[in-house]
């Protein structure tokens, strides 16, 4: 299961580059790969093959931390992007906007993503460039820097679930089936077309099984 | 008494709220999900995961599933018989049958990119909530749904519980006016909102398009539009339906049927924004001043009208947008100054979810008519769906892009992105009606200028980027 979230002292590597999409941290071709596991090794697959990329350098070749220019993660919903960052090591970004598809899928593998203010974030961004030790402390919704505090805000349920690796689906199956089970018979009655019939789901019957 | 009368709302908030299971104490709603596109890139991790936690499928009449982004676009029985692309079609037909989700394979009429047949089958409905693992899912909010990109978690989630824990966005209208010009498309209405708002400008946002232009737009063109607005950083972007909604979605397979279509209807001619509904940003574009649009760079932002000149950096003050615009010249191969008419083309692409509706094959089909592709040019015509190859076969427009020089494919992404058989080679400069342009999107070290399906066919013709208005 996922590991939680609480606090986290590393290097932060410093990636400063503006509107980097989910196909430069994670290219298409190895979408075809159907496990979680192991995407590590294709993180920012093509800048890493020029080489020097800062993930490669030391002693940012061991940060727990990115720390990334505006509008990071923008582009494809690929969830690949998070399960390659987690995978190579990264617990958490920093940047001044995120792709908001990329944003959401962060949580999901317990990668805490922090948007900061610009003022806030080159104070960052210059603690990563210094190679200095940064701790994230999230019960407290802080960063600790060599010379100072930044506070950062955090959904109340995202900041929980991040604590406890809280698994959202059994959540919801455990607190909500019933009101999910009210809402359908409700709209059922009111919006009928919502719901497909046998009828109209007959309509792939002519599909062979197994055919390609 | 101001406070008796019921708020005003947006479209967007109208449909929201019709869907709220509950709202939890931090203000986020429990969201329900009508309809859930399936396809095999976001999907297998999620069936893995539902497997894995041991838990049944929610509800299987919501899901419909179709393998379109890994798959070739010719000679496919011999092309997808082994390796990963094959392996991934196939969990996708193994994981469908185990949950009983309609799957349409390869070789079915119905087959094509979600996003195209979705709509096609009367799937997308005005109201609905739809998702899909993709974040081009957008593309259905030109029938008035409420239809985001969701990851591969939370389309696990979708499977088990039918409902998102989300937060709903803030509004922001897009009001379109005057008429668009010859030659120009509503590519170019996209293209210019993106170079103008930026990537990230409408992060947070769900986009309502509206004004006399968008009521002038044909569903397919109101699906290029809500296609391209994931590009500028919206989850979400909707039309009102109208008349040249309903036209589209009656009668389709999944359409509600004869006996809930007055109920519906009812229903559907409620989906507009209130007037005085307040937005919490609002932008204006007046059509009629808009020219064909091309990227020159490596995010759609970076999109100019084409009798510009490639920028130079030297020239903007801001050090980080330099910086961009320098990766952008490099990864692109380009020289500061440029005229954008004087970039000689190596392949052109037309199709994708953005374009590749009949339509957008139309207007192509318009300007190479009579015309042949340039000496050392490669082009490629894809539908987006069988469906559309077949209604184009059936006006012949199959063998005007044969006799132009194109090839003429099956339906599948395709070229759009590089994980299939299509893809460019390193340093390749492509005109392609797609929606993105990233480094490495269409193929490693490949080089995308997005443009309208009329103006890649004039790039085509020239060998260059050209101005179709020249050609018309
Ligand atoms: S055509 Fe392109 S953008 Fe559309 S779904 Fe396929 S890969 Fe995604």
């Amino acid at each position: 299961m996922i590991e939680p979230f609480i606090h986290l002292t590393a290097i932060a590597a410093p990636f400063p580059e503006g509107q980097i999409d989910t196909d430069v941290i994670f290219p298409a071709r190895f979408l075809l790969l159907l496990e979680k596991r192991g995407l590590g090794r294709h993180l920012f697959h093509e800048r890493r093959a020029k080489g020097g990329f800062v993930l490669d350098t030391p002693p940012w070749d061991g940060a727990r931390i990115l720390v990334t220019g505006p509008d990071f993660g923008t582009g494809s919903s690929r969830e690949q992007a998070v399960w390659a960052l987690a995978d190579f090591g990264i617990r958490c970004v920093i940047g001044t906007s995120f792709g908001e598809i990329f944003h959401a899928n962060c949580f999901r593998s317990c990668v805490l993503p922090i948007v900061l203010p610009p003022d806030a974030h080159a104070r960052v961004m210059a603690a990563a460039e210094a190679r200095q030790q940064i701790t994230v402390d999230l019960p407290e919704q802080r960063i600790v820097l060599v010379d100072g505090e930044i506070g950062f805000h955090i959904e109340a349920h995202r900041k929980r679930s991040l604590l406890e690796g809280l698994d959202e689906v059994g959540a919801i199956l455990r607190d909500d089936a019933a009101d999910i089970a009210a809402f359908e018979a409700a709209q059922r009655a009111a919006r009928p077309w919502l719901y497909l019939t046998a009828q109209q789901i007959a309509h792939f019957d002519d599909i062979k099984e197994g055919s390609e | 008494m101001t406070d008796l009368l019921p708020p005003a709302r947006t479209l967007f908030d109208k449909i929201w709220d019709a869907h709220v299971v509950k709202t939890y104490a931090d203000g986020t709603d429990l969201l329900y999900i009508d309809r859930h596109l399936v396809q095999e890139v976001s999907s297998p991790q999620a069936f893995a995961g539902m497997a894995a936690a041991g838990r049944a499928l929610h509800r299987p009449d919501a899901h419909i599933a179709v393998a379109d982004h890994a798959v070739p676009t010719k000679d496919r029985h011999v092309t997808l018989r082994e390796g990963l692309a094959a392996a991934q079609v196939a969990r996708l037909r193994e994981n469908t049958a185990i949950h009983a989700i309609p799957y349409i394979p390869m070789n079915d009429r119905r087959h094509g990119i979600v996003h195209v047949i979705g709509p096609e089958l009367g799937f997308t409905l005005p109201g609905c909530t739809l998702v899909c693992g993709d974040s081009h899912t957008s593309t259905h909010g030109a029938f008035g749904a409420l239809a985001f990109g969701i990851g591969a978690s939370e389309c696990e989630c979708v499977f088990s519980t039918q409902v998102l824990r989300q937060k709903r966005q803030r509004n922001m209208r897009v009001t379109v006016t005057g008429a668009l010009p010859d030659g120009v498309s509503v590519k170019d209405i996209i293209l210019s909102l993106i170079a103008r708002i930026g990537v990230g400008g409408g992060i947070g946002f769900a986009i309502e398009y509206a004004g006399p232009a968008i009521r002038a737009l044909s569903m397919e063109a109101r699906m290029t539009l809500c296609n391209m607005t994931i590009e500028a950083g919206a989850r979400v972007g909707l039309i009102a339906p109208d008349a040249t909604t309903l036209d589209w979605v009656r009668g389709r397979p999944l359409s509600p049927l004869p006996g809930d279509e007055p109920a519906a209807l009812r229903d559907w001619a409620l989906l507009h924004s209130d007037p005085g509904a307040v937005f919490d940003r609002e932008v204006e574009i007046d059509a009629a001043t808009l020219a064909p649009h091309v990227s020159w760079g490596t995010t759609p932002e970076e999109s100019l009208p084409v009798t510009g000149r490639v920028p130079d950096p030297a020239q903007v003050d801001d050090p980080a947008r330099q910086a961009r615009m320098r990766r952008s010249l490099d990864y692109m191969g380009l020289a500061p100054g440029t005229p954008l008419e004087e970039i000689a083309i190596d392949r052109v692409f037309i199709g994708s979810c953005t374009n590749g509706r009949l339509e957008d094959l139309r207007r192509a089909a318009t300007i190479l008519r009579g015309r042949h592709v340039a000496n050392g040019v490669s082009a490629m015509a894809v539908p987006g769906s069988a469906q559309v190859r077949i209604a184009a076969e059936a006006e012949g427009l199959d063998r005007i892009f044969t006799d132009a020089g194109f090839e003429w494919r099956d339906a599948g992404c395709s070229m759009c992105v590089g994980m299939n058989d299509d893809r460019l080679s390193e340093g390749e400069r492509c005109a392609s009606t797609s929606n993105r342009n990233f480094e490495g999107r269409q193929g490693i070290g490949g080089r995308t200028h997005l443009m309208s399906p009329e103006m890649a066919a004039a790039a085509a013709i020239a060998g260059r980027l050209c101005d179709v208005r020249g050609l018309q």
